[in-house]
Formats: structure tokens, C-alpha cells, sequence
């Protein structure tokens, strides 16, 4: 693919507001892990949550909007200078030349969980405050940002569980490639829910304690809430900073929660962004994986990676920090592997006591300063759907 | 502007039980049927699974297996683009009213069938097939909103990619809120280059203002509220020798331009 430039970008994690606080606890090693504390339920997790959401409602023009969901949404909007960058952009390109599409595998459902609470006892219909088209529906998240950045070009929400929004800079790319947009803003918006933490907690892979990729003794996932976005242009002579450089998809056809043991819907996805940044596997200097801290996602995906690089690429998860974030883990790692890129950084592990010894890959434990050309980052998701990206800088 | 070609149909819906018969209606040589009733049968899916998944996985994966049988082509060898407005409201209905509950029981299946690429997921599986797919939502938009995502797979990476669209009915008390009047499913095989057995070329672009092709007249009135059927107009014209463009709601308050043109 030809190289797209990540001009600007803006998170919201539980490690804070903003790429400041999000490197500062990667740096500090600081985790944002808590225990389970949202809506009283005996789960017995950890979770990773956006401290300030419930004070911070969607006012205004688009209050019809107003969910957790979006209410996250408009939290990662609001920083980094986002909202001017896309203004300045928009200016620029007109705003029907900018199109928006970003991840999500839930939306706003929590807002009808409440609803469903609140059902008529007689008849049982929903309180009148429910919206569904601007809270439960998965296009609320692109329809409120879009809307929110005053831009009126190509929208979409992709929904493909927890690959969603590592899979919006593919089409985001092809978009522009084939010349329906000139620049998209990208990314993915999760947030926490009764839905997928009882859903996780049903198929027994929650971890009871902060969760551990790659650990010996890692017993499952710690499901957290992001916002990211990121506004993709098209280089000009002279560009500087991290661009999107080439990315995979491939299906397992294997099962519908488990991977395939044997990895190649993982090794296919790699492969296929190598080729799509037309590099070699020893160009990468970091891989942020997947890594969920489940036993078998970390062990399959060690195996599809030992696979195709050997030992000449170091790799680590981030989740550790920031828990699964789910349709928004693809977004929020690659902003992570921009900011790596960046501040010269492979940020290692965190939790991780004692390193899987049936691992073949090299996984960073401590974080450690180097120069970084190329990195990579997998999101794998339920239904078999995996995606790999590559980003590096542009000279 | 971009160019493809439609190469084959898969169609599932009230009256509308298969592709050769909602041709005939569409180019106006059968009469609409209502009483004929659509049979989603996945026989793609090993048999143990037919019966158990759920309703939208069923329909989709019949209109689409229908597509490729009709285009000759194995289903390992196309992306999948699935589209659609609501995805499976049985389940999401089910997942409020468990979270709703005192105990919140969630069965592991009923979870891992939640996500709205659940379709995708089962096809892949279905037809061994490890090519990409993906899975979007675009609300009353999200016919468009697809096509225009396999619009730019097509036209970019040049391979034949399977578009499946399919939106059925809310249960209660969803439905009150989001009127689906009708099931219906449609899947269009789309190629980058004229293969001999091309049905029409299309060439897709954007254009202001929110206008839509209405649904042709033959057809009732509830199958225009399922946002997938916004198919049929591209179809009907797909089926007429006479060159025309059929406009698509599509988003910020654009619409999509198809120009249609028969190829025999």
C-alpha cells in the first residue's frame, strides 16, 4: 500500500486522558487495572475503566446521543488537540473529503441494558428515554463522531468483535486509495458492560487478577473501555511522523471463540501486511501483540509469530496496563505503537512474572530504548477475524 | 467513480425465495407471490449446525451460498463484505433481558453468536474459507454503507468479493422502536473485471443530498422498512436493457449514485 500518514491522534484509556498520560504509564509501568467496580455484581475481575465518564454527559445539539458509549467517545475526541487538527483538516479538504470509520463490538448497549431494567411492568416497553438509533445501534458511534467533528464524507462502523478497529485503517486506506475520501479520521470506541463481562465471565475467561500475556501462570483477560482516533493523510513531500505503512486480514474458518490452535488465520494476517508494506519480517523491530493473557490466544499467537519471524523480532503485550479494551484495542495499540515509534521504546510487559516456557518468541519483559523502524501490531477477534498493522516513520 | 460488475444474485425474503424467481418479478414477467415463503437453509454449514444457529446467520449464509453456486465459484476463494443495520435483535434482546435479570446468566454460545460479524464468522468456517471479511453497520444506510466498502475492495485489490446484506425483524420491545417490517437478505457477487456470465456493470460514486430510488412497485410496502432491501432498486435495474441510475440513501446526508448497465 502507499504509505498514510497518522497526522494526529487522541486516546482515552484507563491509563488516562491523552498520549502524555498513556506514555507516562507505560514509562512509570504503571497499570490501570482496579478491581471490578462497576455496577455491583459478584464478578470476581479486574477491570480497566475511564475515570470521569458519568460526570461528563453528551450535551447540546447531539444529547440524543448521550450513552456511555458515546460519552467515551467525546472523551478521546476532546484531547490532543483532535478536534482542531480535524477542523484545520476539514478546512483543507472539504468536509465531505474526510470520511469516518471506526470500530466498536457494543456500542451503546449498556444504555439498553439500563432500559431493560426500567421495562413497563404491564406492558413491557422500554422507558421513553431509550433511543435506539442513537445509542444501541453500532453506526451511533460513527453517526455521533461524525457529526461532532462537523464532517459529512463516508462514514461507517465496522463490528468484527476485537479486531474492529485495527480493521478500520485497512478500509480507511482503500477508501482513499480508490479516491472516495482524501483523509479519514479512524479508530474505535468500547466501553464497559454488563454484556461482555458476564459474556467473557460465561465462557471462564475472565482472569481473577490483573491479567498477565504471556505469563506462565496467565489465567485470562482483564476487559477494559478506550476511545482512540486517528486522522490519516495522505504524505507530502517533506512529511515527518508515524504512517500507516501496510496491513493484513485473513479469517481462521475455525471456530467462533476459540483460535485456531494452529495459528495460520494469525500467520496468514502478518504475512499478508508484510507484503503489504513490501518489507521483510527482520524490518520489524517490535511487535505489540494481541495478547489477551488467555492461555490458549497468547500460546497460538507465540507460535504463528515464532513462525513467521523467528527470533529477530521482540515482542510484548500492553494489556497488562490497560486491559483488553476489546473494539477499541486495535485503535488504542496503535496509538501505543506510534507513540513507541516515536519515543524510541518497546515497552515490554507488565504482570509478567515468569515468561511461558513453551514460548518460542522473543518477549520483552523490561522496557528497553531503541531506535524503531518498523512495528507491528495484531488485533484477533471472535468469528476468526484477525488483522495486522504496520506502522513506521516517515524519513 | 468506480467500476464493477455484479456476477451473480443470492435473494432470500417474503415472495422472495430465490434469485431466478425475483428476477422475473423485477423485470416484471411474474407476478409478486407474498404466499411463497423463503427457506433460509445454510447448506453450506455441516448439518449438526444448520438447524442450531441463529436466524440471521441462517439467512445470510443462504442468499450467499445462492450467489456462488450461481456464479460456479468456490466460496473459499472471495472476501466477504456482510452488511446490516441491526444484526440478530433475538440476541441482543436476549442479552438485555439477562443483564436485566437478578442472576444475569449469559450461556457461552449465545455470547460468542453476539458479535454482529457472527455471519461472517460462520461462513468462513462453513466454506474453509480464510479470506478476509468483514462486518459493518451504517443504521438505514447500511445497504450502501457496504457497497461501498466492497466497492473499494474490489476496485482496489482487484478480487471478486462477496457483498451480504441482511436485516430481519425486532422481537418485542425492540421492534416498537426500530419497525424491520419484513426478513430479507440479498448477497451480490461483485467482480473487478467482465466475466462472460456479468448481469450488469455498475460504476459508484457519491453525490449530495439524501435521495434513494424507491423499491419497485410490484413489491409491498413493509420490505422497503428492512434497511438490506435497499438492494432491490439496484437489481430491478440490473435486470432492464435500458441504461439508468439508481441513488442509495447513504450517510452524511449524501446518497450513492450507481450507474447500471446490462451486459447482455
Amino acid at each position: 500500500m502507499r504509505p498514510l500518514v497518522i497526522s494526529h491522534f487522541a486516546t482515552a484509556n484507563p491509563l488516562g486522558l491523552g498520549s502524555v498520560a498513556t506514555l507516562r504509564g507505560l514509562v512509570e509501568r504503571r497499570g490501570a487495572l482496579r478491581r471490578m467496580d462497576f455496577h455491583a455484581t459478584p464478578l470476581e475481575t479486574w477491570i480497566g475503566r475511564v475515570e470521569g465518564l458519568e460526570e461528563q454527559p453528551v450535551a447540546g445539539r447531539l444529547a440524543e446521543f448521550d450513552c456511555r458509549n458515546n460519552r467515551l467517545a467525546q472523551a478521546g475526541l476532546r484531547q490532543d488537540g483532535f478536534e482542531e487538527a480535524v477542523a484545520r483538516a476539514r478546512s483543507r479538504y472539504g468536509a465531505n473529503r474526510i470520511a469516518v470509520i471506526l470500530g466498536t463490538s457494543t456500542s451503546g448497549i449498556e444504555h439498553c441494558e439500563r432500559a431493560y431494567r426500567e421495562r413497563d411492568a404491564n406492558t413491557g416497553s422500554l422507558p421513553p428515554w431509550f433511543r435506539e438509533r442513537h445509542t444501541l445501534n453500532l453506526f451511533s458511534v460513527a453517526d455521533f463522531v461524525q457529526k461532532y467533528l462537523g464532517l459529512q464524507g463516508p462514514a461507517a462502523t465496522i463490528s468484527t468483535a476485537c479486531s474492529s478497529s485495527a480493521k478500520v485503517f485497512a478500509s480507511a486506506a482503500r477508501m482513499i486509495e480508490a479516491g472516495f475520501a482524501d483523509a479519514a479520521v479512524v479508530g474505535g470506541v468500547d466501553s464497559l458492560c454488563l454484556t461482555t463481562l458476564y459474556g467473557f465471565g460465561s465462557l471462564e475467561l475472565l482472569s481473577r487478577e490483573p491479567c498477565r500475556p504471556c505469563d506462565a501462570g496467565r489465567d485470562g483477560i482483564s476487559i477494559g473501555e478506550a476511545a482512540g482516533f486517528a486522522l490519516l493523510e495522505r504524505p507530502e513531500p517533506g512529511s515527518r511522523g508515524v504512517a500507516l505503512v501496510g496491513y493484513g486480514e485473513s479469517s481462521d474458518a475455525y471456530h467462533m471463540s476459540s483460535p485456531d490452535p494452529e495459528g495460520e488465520g494469525a500467520y496468514l494476517a502478518m504475512r499478508s501486511a508484510l507484503e503489504s508494506a513490501g518489507i521483510e519480517p527482520a524490518d520489524v523491530d517490535y511487535l505489540n501483540m494481541h495478547g489477551t493473557g488467555t492461555p490458549a490466544n497468547d500460546r497460538i499467537e507465540d507460535r504463528a509469530i515464532f513462525r513467521l519471524f523467528r527470533e529477530s523480532v521482540v515482542c510484548s503485550s500492553t494489556k497488562g496496563w490497560t486491559g483488553h479494551t476489546l473494539g477499541a484495542a486495535g485503535i488504542t495499540e496503535a496509538i501505543i505503537c506510534a507513540l513507541c515509534l516515536s519515543a524510541g521504546l518497546v515497552p515490554g510487559s507488565l504482570n509478567l512474572e515468569r515468561i511461558d516456557p513453551t514460548f518460542s518468541s522473543r518477549v520483552a519483559v523490561a522496557a528497553e530504548s531503541r531506535d524503531l523502524r518498523y512495528v507491528m501490531s495484531n488485533s484477533f477477534g471472535f468469528g476468526g477475524s484477525n488483522c495486522s498493522l504496520v506502522f513506521g516513520q516517515l524519513a | 467513480m468506480s467500476t464493477l460488475y455484479l456476477q451473480s444474485v443470492g435473494v432470500l425474503g417474503p415472495g422472495l425465495p430465490d434469485w431466478p424467481t425475483t428476477r422475473r418479478i423485477l423485470s416484471g414477467e411474474a407476478p409478486y407471490d407474498a404466499q411463497v415463503e423463503a427457506q433460509p437453509n445454510p447448506m453450506l454449514l455441516p448439518p449438526n449446525e444448520r438447524r442450531r444457529v441463529p436466524r440471521l446467520v441462517r439467512w445470510t449464509i443462504a442468499a450467499a451460498h445462492e450467489a456462488l453456486i450461481e456464479a460456479s465459484r468456490d466460496p473459499a476463494d472471495v472476501a466477504v463484505v456482510f452488511t446490516s443495520s441491526s444484526g440478530d435483535g433475538e440476541i441482543v434482546h436476549r442479552l438485555c433481558e439477562a443483564a436485566a435479570s437478578p442472576a444475569r446468566e449469559v450461556s457461552p454460545t449465545l455470547f460468542h453468536n453476539s458479535v454482529h460479524n457472527a455471519p461472517a464468522g460462520y461462513w468462513s468456517i462453513g466454506a474453509g474459507s480464510q479470506q478476509r471479511s468483514v462486518a459493518l453497520c451504517g443504521h438505514d444506510a447500511s445497504f450502501a454503507v457496504g457497497l461501498m466498502e466492497a466497492v473499494t475492495l474490489v476496485c482496489t485489490e482487484q478480487v471478486p468479493v462477496l457483498l451480504v446484506a441482511c436485516d430481519l425483524p425486532f422481537p418485542e420491545p425492540l421492534a416498537a422502536l426500530r419497525p424491520i417490517g419484513a426478513s430479507f437478505a440479498v448477497a451480490l457477487l461483485l467482480s473487478p473485471v467482465p466475466c462472460r456470465q456479468a448481469l450488469a456493470c455498475w460504476q459508484v460514486s457519491i453525490g449530495a443530498g439524501a435521495e434513494a430510488t424507491a423499491i419497485p412497485a410490484a413489491l409491498p410496502a413493509t420490505l422497503a422498512t428492512n434497511p438490506a432491501a435497499a438492494a432491490l432498486p439496484l437489481l430491478a435495474a440490473s435486470t432492464r436493457d435500458a441504461a439508468e441510475t439508481v441513488r442509495l440513501t447513504y450517510v452524511g446526508g449524501q446518497h450513492l449514485a450507481v450507474e447500471v448497465r446490462r451486459c447482455h
